[in-house]
Order: C-alpha cells, then sequence, then structure tokens
C-alpha cells in the first residue's frame, strides 16, 4: 500500500524551477533514497513535504486521500516528522526537556519527567537509547540525532523525513542510525532518506529516486540497480564541456602542503594529514560532497584556522599558523564560501568592500588615516572592469545581487599578481551569466601565472577549470589526477566516498 | 535603524511614558509639557538641561562608539565614577605641584585614563575569560560606586568639610569655570562637542573606525578582512571608558568641585548615556542633540516632581519606556522586511555549500 505519492510538483523561486513535475511514492515500510547533487532540488521537495513551502502545483496524497500540508502542524497531524540536518536543539536543556518542548498533551508540572518515561519506551522498542537527563551540549551529534528521531516520533510521525543523515555521524554512529530504521521500517513505518551518497543508498534503501536539476531523473529498485547506474543518472552523462582552458606548461610550485591536520568547530579533525601542491599558472580543482573538510582546508591556508599540524609553503615560505594578513602578503587571496556571510559587510558601502581586505595598506590607508578618494577610485575600477551593478561606489554592498557581490569580491581578490587563490564554491548559486564571467576570471589568472585553488561540489565546473582533480573525502584526497579523460561517473563514485571499480 | 523609525519608537515611547505618569495620577499632556516646558522654556531650565547633557554627550559618545563595534558596554556609569576618583586624586595630589594653567588639562588626563583603565578591566574579562562585557561591565559599576564611598568616607576624607563625607575641595585652579548665571562648566561642554565632532570623523575616516563598522556589520567578514576583534574590543572599552571618565572629571571639578557620594557624582548619567547613543542611532554626532533631549528630561523630570508631586522614580520609569521603545523600534524595524515562511525554510534551494 502507497504511504505517501507526491504528484506533478512543481515549486519556483524567483521563475526559476527548483521542482519541475515531481512524482515519488513511498510504499508502506519501505526505504525510499531520495538521491541527487546539489541544488537539485531534494530539500526544496522535502520542504514542501512538510509544510514549510507551498507548492506551486501538484498533488500530496498519504495514505491514499489527498492532504493540504500548510505548515508543519498539518504535517505532524498526518504524521510525517522530520529530521533536518542542522538539529533544532536547545543546547543547554536536558534531552528530556527538549522532547517535551512545544508537545501538546504534556502534564504542566514537571514535563520532563514524562517526556523521561516516553523515552524509556522509544529506547527499548527501537534501540533509540538517549539519556533523559543529560544536557544536549553534552551529546554526540549521532545522539543529538537520535534525540531527534525521538521528538519525530513522540509526535506521532509515521513517515520520517531524514535529510542528509549521516553527514555528522561517524561509521558506527550510522550503522547505529541504519539499525534503528529497519527496526522502524518492520513495524510498518516509512522513511524517505535524502543523500548523495551511492554506498548509503545501496546499503539501506529498497526504492530510489534520483533528481536532476529540479526533475526526477529516474527511479530504481535497489536491488536492481548499481552504483555506477545511479551516477549516470545524477549527473545526467552530458558530454563534458570542452576545456576552455588553454594548455600551458605550469611554472613553480607555489603552493606546497605537507601533512596538514586540521581540527573542525567540533574539535576532531576536518582535515587529516593532507598532502598536495599547485604549480604557478595551474588550477587544481577540488571535487567533493560539503562538509568532507573543504572548509577548514580553505581556512587553514588563508590563516583564518590554526592547523593542528602540518605544513603550509607558499614560494618555499613556512606559512602555516600565520594569521590572514601575513598570508595575504605573501600573495594569497581569498574567494570566500557564503558570500554575503564572510565576503562583504553589507552596511558599508561598495567602496569600502572594494579595500576590505586591503584598508589597513596605502594607498587606502595613510598614518592610520583612511583615502576616502583613493577607495572611491579603485571601486570604479572594480565597477568598470567586472560590470557591477548598480555601478555606484557609494551603494551599500548589501543591496547588490550575489552576482554582483561575488564580482566585487573576485575583482578585490584578483587585483594585482596574486600567487595564490583559493576560491570556494566561487560560482555557487549565481546565475549562468555571473557563473561563465566568476569562471573566466579564475582562468584569466591562471594564465597570468597565479595558482588557483579551486573548492567546488559543481563537477563540471571542476572537470572545466581544473589542470588537475583531486577528490576530497572525509578529510583526505582520494585521488589526484591529470585532468584527461577522467570519467565523472567514476569522480561522482569517489565523491561518495566509494571505491572505483 | 532608520531615522523615521527611530522618531517614530520616541513617539511610541512618549506616549507610553506619559501614559504611565497618567496611571500615577497626573494629566500625561500637563506633565509632559511640563518636563519639555521646565527644561526648554527657561533660561534657567536650559542652563540646567546644557549642564546635565554633558555628561550624557560624553558617555553617549563613547557609548555609541562601543555599540557600532557589538560591544555592549554597559559600564559607562562605573566608568564615569572612576574618571571622577582618578580626576580628584589629581587635583588634591597635584596642587602644590603643577602650574595653574596645566591643571586642568591635568585632571582631564587622570580622568580619561581612570574611565579607560575601569573599561580595559571589563574588556581585559572578555577577551582573556569570555567573560560577556554586558554582566562584566555592569558589575564594576557596583564595585565602582563602592569604592568612591570607601575613599570619601575613609582615606580621602576631607579634614575641611565639617565632617561630612567629602574629600577636600579642589583648588581654584582645578575648578571649571562656568558659563554665568549657569552650572554649565564650558571647558567640559568644549571637550564634550569635539568629542562627538571627533568620534564620527573617526568612525567615517580612520583605519580604527573601518575596523570598528566593519566588526560591527558583519564580525565573520571582519575576520575574513584580518580585523583582530579581541584588539578592537579592548580600544573600544579604553575610549568609551575614558569618554566616560571624562565626564567623570568634569562632573568632579565642575559641579561639585569634589568627591562626594557616587550617586551625587553621576545620578544615573552612565545609564541614560545608554539611552541617548540608541536615540541618536549609534551616531555621534547626533548624540549632541540626543544628549539635550535626554538632559531636558531628567531637569523635567525633577520639575514635574516639585510641581506636580510626583515620585522622583517616575521620571526613571519614564526613561525605562523610552528605552524599551527604541530597542522594540530596532526590532521590529530590522524584522519587517523578510517574509520568509519559516526560519526552517531556508534559501529555497537544497542544501548546498556551507550547509555542512
Amino acid at each position: 500500500m502507497k504511504h505517501l505519492e507526491l504528484r506533478g510538483i512543481r515549486k519556483e523561486f524567483g521563475g526559476v524551477p527548483a521542482n519541475d513535475g515531481i512524482d515519488l511514492s513511498v510504499r508502506s515500510g519501505e526505504i525510499a533514497a531520495l538521491l541527487g547533487e546539489n541544488g537539485a532540488g531534494k530539500t526544496t521537495l522535502m520542504n514542501i513535504l512538510y509544510g514549510l513551502y507551498r507548492p506551486d502545483a501538484g498533488e500530496i496524497l498519504v495514505d491514499g486521500r489527498p492532504a493540504a500540508i500548510r505548515s508543519p502542524k498539518d504535517a505532524i497531524r498526518l504524521g510525517i516528522g522530520m529530521v533536518h540536518q542542522h538539529f533544532l536543539l536547545i543546547g543547554r536543556h536536558t534531552a528530556a526537556e527538549n522532547v517535551a518542548l512545544g508537545l501538546e498533551g504534556v502534564p504542566f508540572v514537571r514535563p520532563e519527567r514524562w517526556a523521561a518515561r516516553r523515552m524509556e519506551e522509544f529506547a527499548a522498542r527501537y534501540g533509540l537509547r538517549v539519556r533523559p537527563e543529560a544536557p544536549v551540549w553534552l551529546l554526540s551529534a549521532g545522539q543529538q540525532q537520535r534525540l531527534e528521531l525521538i521528538k519525530a516520533l513522540i509526535r506521532g510521525a509515521r513517515l520520517l523525513i531524514l535529510d542528509e543523515p549521516t553527514s555528522v555521524l561517524t561509521d558506527a554512529e550510522a550503522d547505529e542510525l541504519f539499525a534503528v530504521l529497519r527496526r522502524m521500517t518492520a513495524e510498518g513505518m516509512s522513511v524517505i532518506f535524502i543523500t548523495h551518497k551511492l554506498e548509503e543508498v545501496m546499503r539501506l534503501s529498497h526504492a530510489i529516486t534520483v533528481l536532476r536539476r529540479g526533475r526526477v531523473a529516474g527511479t530504481a529498485s535497489t536491488a536492481e540497480t548499481t552504483p555506477e547506474a545511479l551516477a549516470s543518472l545524477m549527473t545526467g552523462l552530458e558530454p563534458v564541456a570542452p576545456a576552455a582552458r588553454a594548455q600551458r606548461a605550469p611554472g613553480p610550485e607555489v603552493l606546497r602542503v605537507e601533512g596538514l591536520t586540521v581540527a573542525g568547530d567540533m574539535g576532531v579533525p576536518a582535515v587529516s594529514e593532507l598532502a598536495f601542491s599547485v604549480r604557478s599558472g595551474e588550477v587544481l580543482g577540488v571535487a567533493g560532497v560539503s562538509g568532507n573538510g573543504q572548509s577548514e582546508l580553505a581556512e587553514a591556508l588563508t590563516g583564518l584556522r590554526r592547523p593542528e599540524r602540518g605544513s603550509i609553503r607558499i614560494s618555499g615560505t613556512e606559512a602555516a599558523g600565520r594569521d590572514c594578513r601575513a598570508l595575504r602578503a605573501l600573495g594569497v587571496r581569498h574567494v570566500p564560501e557564503e558570500r554575503p556571510r564572510f565576503g562583504v559587510v553589507g552596511d558599508m558601502s561598495v567602496a569600502e568592500n572594494a579595500v576590505l581586505t586591503r584598508y589597513h595598506e596605502p594607498p587606502f590607508c595613510r598614518r592610520g588615516m583612511l583615502d576616502a578618494a583613493e577607495m572611491r577610485r579603485r571601486a570604479e575600477s572594480l565597477i568598470a572592469c567586472y560590470g557591477i551593478r548598480p555601478p555606484s561606489p557609494e551603494a551599500r554592498a548589501g543591496t547588490l545581487s550575489g552576482g554582483n557581490i561575488q564580482k566585487l569580491i573576485l575583482g578585490r581578490e584578483a587585483d594585482g599578481k596574486p600567487a595564490l587563490i583559493v576560491a570556494v564554491h566561487p560560482t555557487y548559486g549565481l546565475d549562468v551569466g555571473a557563473t561563465e564571467f566568476v569562471r573566466e576570471r579564475l582562468l584569466e589568472k591562471r594564465a597570468e601565472g597565479a595558482a588557483v585553488l579551486l573548492i567546488s561540489e559543481d563537477l563540471e565546473e571542476v572537470l572545466r577549470l581544473s589542470d588537475r582533480v583531486a577528490v576530497m573525502f572525509e578529510g583526505r584526497f582520494l585521488d589526484v589526477r591529470e585532468n584527461r579523460g577522467l570519467d565523472r561517473r567514476e569522480l561522482m563514485l569517489l565523491m561518495g566516498g566509494g571505491q572505483p571499480a | 535603524m532608520t531615522a523615521r523609525s527611530t522618531l517614530g519608537a520616541l513617539a511610541v515611547g512618549l506616549l507610553l511614558g506619559s501614559f504611565s505618569l497618567g496611571v500615577m495620577g497626573a494629566d500625561p499632556l500637563q506633565a509632559l509639557s511640563s518636563i519639555f516646558l521646565g527644561s526648554f522654556a527657561s533660561a534657567y531650565g536650559f542652563g540646567e538641561t546644557v549642564t546635565k547633557a554633558i555628561p550624557l554627550m560624553l558617555a553617549g559618545t563613547g557609548l555609541a562608539l562601543a555599540f557600532r563595534g557589538r560591544l555592549w558596554n554597559i559600564g559607562a556609569e562605573g566608568q564615569l565614577l572612576a574618571g571622577a576618583v582618578a580626576a580628584t586624586g589629581a587635583a588634591l595630589s597635584l596642587k602644590d605641584l603643577l602650574p595653574g594653567f596645566l591643571m586642568v588639562p591635568a585632571l582631564f588626563a587622570a580622568g580619561a585614563a581612570g574611565g579607560a583603565a575601569w573599561g580595559l578591566l571589563a574588556g581585559w574579562l572578555k577577551t582573556r575569560f569570555q567573560v560577556n562585557e554586558v554582566i562584566g561591565s555592569l558589575m564594576l559599576n557596583y564595585i565602582a560606586a563602592e569604592a568612591v564611598q570607601y575613599l570619601i568616607y575613609g582615606p580621602w576624607k576631607g579634614a575641611t568639610q565639617f565632617g561630612f563625607p567629602y574629600t577636600d575641595n579642589f583648588c581654584a585652579a582645578a575648578t571649571l569655570p562656568v558659563i554665568a548665571g549657569t552650572r554649565v562648566h564650558a571647558p567640559t561642554l568644549a571637550v564634550a562637542l569635539a568629542a562627538a565632532g571627533g568620534a564620527f570623523w573617526a568612525l567615517r575616516r580612520m583605519r580604527f573606525g573601518f575596523e570598528v563598522r566593519a566588526l560591527g556589520g558583519n564580525p565573520e567578514a571582519a575576520r575574513y578582512a584580518g580585523i583582530d576583534p579581541a584588539r578592537t574590543a579592548l580600544i573600544l572599552m579604553a575610549l568609551s571608558g575614558g569618554l566616560a571618565g571624562l565626564a567623570g572629571a568634569g562632573e568632579a571639578a565642575g559641579i561639585h568641585h569634589h568627591l562626594t557620594y557616587p550617586w551625587a557624582v553621576s545620578s544615573g548619567y552612565g545609564y541614560s548615556a545608554i539611552i541617548v547613543a540608541w536615540v541618536a542611532g549609534l551616531n555621534p554626532l547626533l548624540v549632541v542633540p540626543s544628549a539635550l533631549f535626554l538632559g531636558g528630561i531628567l531637569v523635567g523630570g525633577d520639575a514635574i516632581q516639585t510641581s506636580m508631586g510626583l515620585p522622583a522614580s517616575a521620571i526613571s520609569l519614564f526613561n525605562g519606556i523610552l528605552l524599551l521603545s527604541l530597542m522594540g523600534g530596532e526590532f521590529f524595524a530590522r524584522r519587517r522586511p523578510q517574509r520568509s515562511p519559516s526560519p526552517l525554510a531556508g534559501e529555497g534551494r537544497d542544501g548546498g555549500p556551507g550547509h555542512k
């Protein structure tokens, strides 16, 4: 029997369809995997199902009956529960208090005692064990996730949506999670499992739906498919665009990294024992799914995060542990991820943002005084060279579109003769025109002799721009290869942590 | 926060504030008008208003700077007292050592240093031990007040004050001249106006001001730009504390001519300065009119106490309501433009980079 059916779901954002005619069905007792690259529309679809977005077209059927899901409340009433990638827990409260919070029907006095009793039931039934009196900030990511599952179950969820559930888990924790999910589905519950890790899909799911660019690229029964077939569906097997890169012999080594270990925010190593080099006039593309240590690598290379161990040499000078100004002085430039968060100060003007990383140096600053005219001239030249709209140095940077903000950042960082450009997801979220522009500028800098470390999830981008390609997975490079005749499917397998055949 | 929303919040605050006076049995309209007539309509009243605006301007300018850098210094009261103590120490110990014309500059220097040191203490607690600066600076206010009491009852108690807990009076050279017929101590007023102008200019034109604005606007981008948040926080605490300390020096040397009870030295200027900074939209130039406005309310508050028989706390309540409406106005001004279905809804695309 069909537990859930989605028919022809469509959702647009600003005229761009994120979901376009999506059909999906989940049978009772089934684990259905939803597979796709970033930007394929998986999260949008699940947010529609959970009532966070309203679809522009299409219908949702739960247990065969049409369902109007206008808010998460409706979804919960229909027995749909969601565990987000980012946990929605209150760190200072105990596990039981978090379970009781916002729950209807809890006793007014000491609700956490009642919640603790219910938690015991779930522990016995599914092996979902979390100490009720433990404060959440002391729990591991795996335990917090179990707590989120308990929260969903206690609200009567019979269909669980898990968004990238293993991204924060250790292997052992992931195994535990899978065991719990199997026990639940054995009792007739259903699970939608969002991921881009092929290995997990093959291990856990019964049925697979692959999304690509907002559409269903294909469906398969897990027993009858292979990781290779799924990788083809995810990437769409379009021919790789001919490399626009001019062939040129790379110059001397600019960046040499050895034994680099960098801790993530949680204190565990996000980058482990990494070794690689990038030469002048060369683009090293680092492909991989976000969260495999790319951010920490970029921060360590640009001086924003102090490495635990290892060496970073810039043109022969040891730079590990130096701050970002010292690295900048060595010629390191940084096009950061999450532009509005890291790259600009929205309340400051375009002119001020145009010198955000150089405001303290002449000609913009002399003896502690800023030179507004110089800043303005700089901004005007960037606006002219990079076609930034609106063409006003006085505009607040926060009012610019994403593409224009990126042009501003790229112009600022690529200016002069950088030795190394660390570009992180440089075209994420940009429209086609801006994307092309940014890529061309990076290749231009390569031609001028800069070493470029390109960190991107966009495989097509990595293949188009890079001289060599590395795949990053769980803090390591699985492979560094010359970008000649690389097979996208194989790279996709590597990105998902699989071994090439 | 835009000028319009500030004015709107101010109007709401005045309305609610006068309503609260109404609850206490006064005619709200009459109360409002006597507040402002009392403080702005007569030469005497206006003189008093300016007198009270001087410390508000200095402390308010310092707080506007700190708040611009997202540094929530609530300790201007204690920093003002520390400045008064340091200025008093200088006045009493240097009276026979310095030529008269150097006395006033020395007092101000000592006041600024005292306030800066008190501010730095909170800054050091924050940057070294991660003590939230709101808590640290607030608690230091109480310590400063107790220290003043200790000094005036203890080691600094004046031999010539007939047993009153004051220090000896400052010598003539250490006493600030006033504008005839008022209590307006002109040198402090000049320093206050210069400080407001200087702070405005520094925010826009100096490297340090750029760093403060970047840090206040987007701490993560500031870090990316290589700005050291701890260093900036320490400098800001020293600056805002130093400006409050100047206010303390002015009160000691311009009004009392000795160190006296902490509540007499300051009467809550350090707290009122928080309102001054917010009414000014954290713009140091606008701190000047904003301090006059708040000074007027304080003077008017005294006026309605006597003329309408309202308790002294009525005007504190009034001020508190004003600050709350300004904070509330800020909150709503920030929130209104965003219309997403839910904070969980994200950006309308799949997970994506950075969504680890």
